[in-house]
């Protein structure tokens, strides 16, 4: 049978970076989504503008359907480390484990439990304490971004621990492992992207109601308030992530390399717009280039001298084609956001921000353009750290679980066919909450009894 | 670096602490397991909304117990997280899958307007086979795994035997009685009485599979057979049994007895942790049955520090909002959509 002459290692990485890539989705989602939801609540209760309440329960559901695939694909996760990387586990336990143990205490009791009065407690809480649970679950996100980006970057960027004689790692120093040399700009890069994100599909939301003349007053609020993210925070992405990319360079030079392309280390090197990056004859191909570029943006000098992936033997380099077309792909889509805030700015400024036809295509266009980015730059990250698990420490080909490659074969079909499913089934009632749009309030609808915002509002445009 | 090695016996106390998540999570995904098992026997789609509705804040929290029994162990004793995921691979994952169609049920059911149907489905088999899944798994550890150095060394199916079967029917009994008498006292009239109906009925077989279980246990191994049944322990340790019996006994009166809404629910929470007492009796001192014991396993001492601070802070906490929610959203529960 061919499954039995499967590579398990490949298997297993394929399976967790399907399931991990798959997980990312969601929470991507839902960090942003939940303080967004907090903005919004808290607006309602200061404005007493019921707009912004019916905005809140509208994306309230979509949020929920989003959590709930998010910690389903979570638990997953957090068994994946043993299903598929047993030897790491037990390697790099003593190190790691903590960091995961308390996002558990910090973070995901938190969300899970003040979740429940988010969703359930409407009327059965005061006003404040619905608020304070939004806000709850919106810092318990955050928690946890911060717990398990500090695990990833540690395995980035190890430091802090020593390797005992019996070939575990030890830990030395607690905060140089929590606060590792790439944590600050990755927990940052995340969070943003994970704003970005959100941003994007509310504004493509909005302008979709724009376009078809529904909800109008619902739609500016939505398509305003993401245009506002596009305006501020696209563009300090590209400056956090210029950042990182010099993080990286210190840290990691041969993935820098490889998300540049470059073979021989050097000065004057031209930054690929396009290109092919071939393993076999160790160039790459096809360039359509930006003479000196790529020593301009690393190094801020045209002769500035940058690493090549000829620095390493072949076998630590990473797969070159993927890292290089997956950072283009990130990059490009944050410079079509950034753009999003230019046309924004010019239209705001011309007072056709909500009525541009082609601007309403265009941000329904942009709806996906987070999550596309997102992955890509995690693809960039991870598999830019290849052959290691941990940079450096760990190969990966060294901490995979003593499990029979057809059994990974098989689980991997499982949950992808299970994946798959439950993503369609996901897009499918989400779609279909759109489409039913935000329920505006009416007579049945009291909160607490205040029965006296009943009468402000009817369904259609103003 | 700082560690409290010294001073405290850090591997016990997180063998405790791992011990009691696990008891916590049993004790509270039961419930709602065992409510998404019986789902489909209910009465009307009137009762399945109550149903539903009487757990759909709760699951969330529940399940996290989980996670932490999990992300604790790799945590707390990386080596035997390490054996035991790649020997359980297959229920393990089996478990997963199960648990991800029953956590989708919640969300999709209430959307879903013609499709229903395949989201009560989920749910039911979802908690179905996550229960007895997380049986096997019980089984397959309690019935030892073999180890070599420090790897799983045995065949992909070990855990699959009689033994293991049993505990996953008597996983599964057990979380329906958990889910039935949770019913009782959380919904009122038809569905009531009809839990308290099933409730009766199931506790017959939690009481055969404990029973069968119970006495599989001593003649797995042989230190199991003297621990059990050797003199003086068999006089001590006869207590645990007698004390069962007297519970069984009782929780089957508080179900004869139409005015007792919240007894057997606390009756068969004691069920299951005198369960969970004889299973620690069997298992003390492993943390991976007969191969590795707890300060074999454990995690290094600054690891195991660093985290009692965590635990120390944020236990106290999580149970106090965990109360708090519980608190939120007492009394009986209705059957119209929530949100
Ligand atoms: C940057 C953020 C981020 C990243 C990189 C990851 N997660 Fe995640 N995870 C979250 C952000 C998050 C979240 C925002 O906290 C979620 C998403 C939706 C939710 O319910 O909580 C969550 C849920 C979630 C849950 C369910 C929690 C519960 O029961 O409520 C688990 C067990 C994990 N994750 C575990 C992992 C593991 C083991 C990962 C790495 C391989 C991982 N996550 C990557
Ligand atoms: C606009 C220009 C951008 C630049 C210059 C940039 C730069 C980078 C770099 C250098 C890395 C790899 C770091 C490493 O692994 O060492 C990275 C990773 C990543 N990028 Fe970007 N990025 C940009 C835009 C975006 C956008 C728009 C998103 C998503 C909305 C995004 C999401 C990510 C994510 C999720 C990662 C992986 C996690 C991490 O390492 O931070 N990036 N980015
Ligand atoms: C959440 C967004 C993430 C995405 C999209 C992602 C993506 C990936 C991808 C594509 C791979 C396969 C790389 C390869 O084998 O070539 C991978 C491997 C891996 N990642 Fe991530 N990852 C993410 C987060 C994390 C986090 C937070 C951790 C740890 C705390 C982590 C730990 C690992 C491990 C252990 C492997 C397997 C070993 C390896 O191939 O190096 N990942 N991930």
């Amino acid at each position: 049978m061919f499954i039995t002459d499967l590579d398990p290692v490949l298997l297993a990485r394929i399976q967790f970076a399907f399931t991990v890539s798959f997980h990312i989705v969601f929470p991507a989602f839902t960090i942003g989504l939940a303080s967004w939801l907090a903005v919004v609540e808290g607006l309602w209760l200061k404005t007493g503008n019921n707009t912004y309440k019916d905005i809140y329960k509208f994306w309230v559901k979509i949020f929920a359907v989003c959590f709930g695939m998010g910690v389903v694909s979570g638990v997953v996760m957090s068994y994946q480390f043993g299903t598929n990387w047993s030897v790491f586990s037990d390697q790099a336990g003593n190190v790691i484990g903590p960091l995961l143990a308390y996002e558990v205490l910090t973070a995901f009791f938190l969300e899970a439990s003040f979740l429940g009065i988010m969703l359930f407690g409407w009327g059965r809480v005061s006003k404040g304490m619905h608020f304070a649970s939004t806000i709850i679950v919106a810092i318990g996100t955050l928690f946890s971004a911060f717990w398990i980006l500090s695990a990833n970057s540690w395995m980035q960027t190890p430091q802090g621990f020593e390797i005992g004689a019996d070939g575990l790692l030890y830990p030395t120093n607690w905060i140089e492992i929590i606060f590792n040399p790439s944590f600050p700009y990755r927990f940052f890069h995340m969070v943003t992207a994970a704003y970005l994100t959100t941003a994007f599909v509310v504004g493509g939301v909005g302008s979709w109601y724009l376009w078809r003349g529904e909800y109008m007053r619902h739609a500016r609020i939505m398509v305003g308030m993401a245009m506002i993210m596009a305006v501020f925070v696209a563009p300090a992405q590209l400056l956090i992530g210029h950042a990182h990319g010099e993080n990286t360079l210190h840290y990691q030079p041969v993935k820098v390399a490889a998300m540049e392309g470059n073979w021989e280390r050097g000065g004057n090197k031209p930054l690929y717009l396009f290109g092919w990056p071939n393993m076999e004859t160790e160039t790459t191909d096809y360039g359509i280039t930006i003479p000196d570029g790529a020593s301009w943006v690393l190094t801020g000098k045209a002769d500035g001298e940058i690493p090549g992936l000829k620095d390493v033997p072949p076998e630590d380099r990473p797969p070159v084609a993927i890292v290089f077309w997956s950072f283009r792909i990130m990059v490009g889509l944050g410079m079509a956001m950034i753009l999003t805030g230019v046309f924004a700015i010019v239209l705001y400024a011309t007072k056709r921000l909500y009525d541009s036809r082609p601007f309403q295509l265009w941000c329904m266009a942009m709806t996906p353009s987070g999550f596309i980015a997102l992955l890509a730059g995690w693809f960039v990250t991870e598999v830019g750290r290849q052959p290691y698990t941990a940079y450096g420490v760990i190969r990966t080909s060294e901490s995979v679980s003593p499990v029979l490659g057809e059994h990974v074969a098989l689980s991997l079909l499982a949950f992808i066919v299970v994946y798959t499913a439950l993503f369609g089934a996901a897009t499918y009632y989400i779609i279909k909450l759109i489409r039913k749009g935000p329920a505006i309030i009416d007579e049945g609808e009291t909160y607490y009894g205040h029965s006296m915002e009943a009468s402000a509002t009817k369904k259609g445009n103003e | 670096m700082f560690t409290f090695e010294n001073i405290l016996d850090l591997p016990l106390i997180w063998g405790g602490l791992i011990a009691t998540a696990v008891l916590l999570y049993v004790l509270l995904d039961g419930f709602d397991l065992g409510v998404g098992i019986l789902f489909p026997f209910a009465p009307s789609d009137k009762c399945r909304d109550r149903m539903m509705n009487s757990v759909a804040p709760f699951w969330d929290g529940n399940e996290t117990w989980l996670v932490l029994g999990g992300g604790g162990l790799f945590a707390a004793f990386p080596l035997a997280y390490a054996i035991v995921m790649p020997a359980m691979y297959i229920p393990v994952i089996a478990m997963l899958l199960c648990l991800i169609f029953r956590g989708v049920a919640f969300e999709f059911r209430f959307k879903a307007e013609t499709s229903r149907y395949i989201w009560d489905h989920a749910f039911h088999f979802g908690s179905l086979g996550a229960a007895f899944c997380q049986g096997l798994i019980l089984g397959g550890i309690v019935q030892g795994i073999e180890v070599q150095g420090r790897s799983f060394a045995g065949g992909a199916f070990d855990w699959l035997t009689g033994f293991s079967v049993m505990c996953g029917l008597g996983v599964v009994a057990g979380y329906i009685l958990l889910g039935a008498t949770w019913l009782i006292w959380k919904t009122e009239d038809v569905t009531q009485d009809w839990a308290r109906k099933a409730a009766q009925y199931i506790l017959i077989f939690v009481a055969f599979f404990m029973g069968i279980v119970s006495l599989w246990v001593p003649f797995l191994d042989n230190d199991l057979h003297m621990r059990w049944l050797s003199q003086p322990n068999i006089y001590y340790l006869s207590a645990l049994p007698a004390l069962t019996t007297l519970v069984f006994v009782l929780t089957w009166r508080s179900l004869r007895n139409p005015v007792k809404e919240a007894q057997p629910f606390v009756y068969s929470l004691g069920l299951f942790l005198l369960g969970y007492i004889g299973l620690a009796i069997s298992l003390w001192p492993w943390i991976v049955p007969y191969q590795v014991t707890l300060w074999d396993g454990a995690a290094a001492g600054t690891s195991l520090s660093l985290m009692l601070i965590g635990a120390a802070i944020m236990l106290p906490i999580i149970l106090g909002y965990t109360a708090f929610c519980y608190y939120t959203f007492r009394g009986k529960s209705s059957h119209e959509h929530i949100y």
